[in-house]
């Protein structure tokens, strides 16, 4: 069967899903933000492929900013765990409770 | 008989698939090395992906900017902070099952409201020639004020990361 537009939304929608077991499962830090990345590529990818089979560039040129933000994000979120961590010594999610009452 | 860009299709979404899932949860290894390897692993196969949706120039990026640049600093970084305490702790069992669960309803929502709404004779159209040069004009002419923004946010970003990460802050 050849692979239509359902086809690849379908992969976007499992994709999607993955990464939000990554964000809801793990207790790592660094794996939290991989599961984030797999979220965003999963739309990235569903909106290249409505980009082809509505044959409109402008998903496209709307999946080359959102890499360019997730770039942006993954530089101040990655400081952001090393300020973290020269504070706490940790990048595990149970151990940052400190907001906790 | 089949064509090969589809079978290309069905090896690529698999092994995005199941790389995406080593990614989250390897049931072999707990490290965070190991994820992001896989993690570009990933990347590799929906930038083939892109490919067989003829966005070429995003095929490009995805492997320069994602697999390149950004799995790079994620590396750097986890081989800067000493992690070896993490690996010797297991799975939350109830986190697990309850991410498990909610993955699965939103893949079913999703699944169930594609194969309802999208028509599942749907063609793709004809291409323009040229496809990289239509995106840059694309742009460059309509888009241009979003570009220049995204410009500036990227200088934000980067003073903002080396801001953060200065030991005294003075």
């Amino acid at each position: 069967m050849t692979p239509g537009l359902h086809h690849y939304l379908i992969v976007s929608a499992l994709l999607f899903s993955l990464g939000l077991l990554g964000v809801v499962a793990r207790r790592n830090l660094f794996v939290i933000y991989m599961g984030l990345e797999l979220m965003l590529n999963a739309s990235n990818l569903a909106l290249v492929a409505f980009s082809r089979y509505h044959n409109n560039l402008n998903g496209q040129v709307m999946v080359f900013f959102v890499i360019t933000v997730a770039a942006a994000e993954v530089a101040v979120g990655l400081a952001l765990l090393v300020a973290l961590y020269r504070k706490r010594q940790t990048a595990h999610v149970e151990d940052l409770t400190s907001l906790k009452l | 008989m089949p064509q090969f860009t589809d079978l290309f299709f069905y090896a690529l979404a698999g092994l995005t698939l199941l790389f995406g899932f080593l990614t989250v949860l390897n049931p072999l290894s707990r490290s965070p090395v190991t994820s992001a390897m896989f993690l570009v692993l990933t990347i590799l196969c929906m930038a083939g992906l892109f490919v067989l949706l003829h966005a070429f120039f995003l095929a490009a990026v995805q492997i320069l900017v994602y697999a390149g640049a950004v799995m790079v600093v994620f590396l750097f970084v986890i081989m800067l902070l000493d992690l070896k305490a993490d690996q010797r702790r297991h799975f939350n069992k109830i986190a697990v099952g309850l991410g498990g669960l909610s993955a699965l309803a939103i893949a079913g929502t999703l699944v169930a409201s594609i194969v309802t709404t999208i028509p599942v004779s749907q063609t793709a159209g004809r291409l323009a020639e040229g496809e990289t040069k239509a995106l840059g004009r694309l742009l460059f002419e309509s888009h241009i004020l979003p570009f220049e923004i995204l410009s500036v946010l990227l200088l934000v970003a980067m003073v903002g990361a080396i801001l953060i990460t200065k030991k005294d802050l003075r």
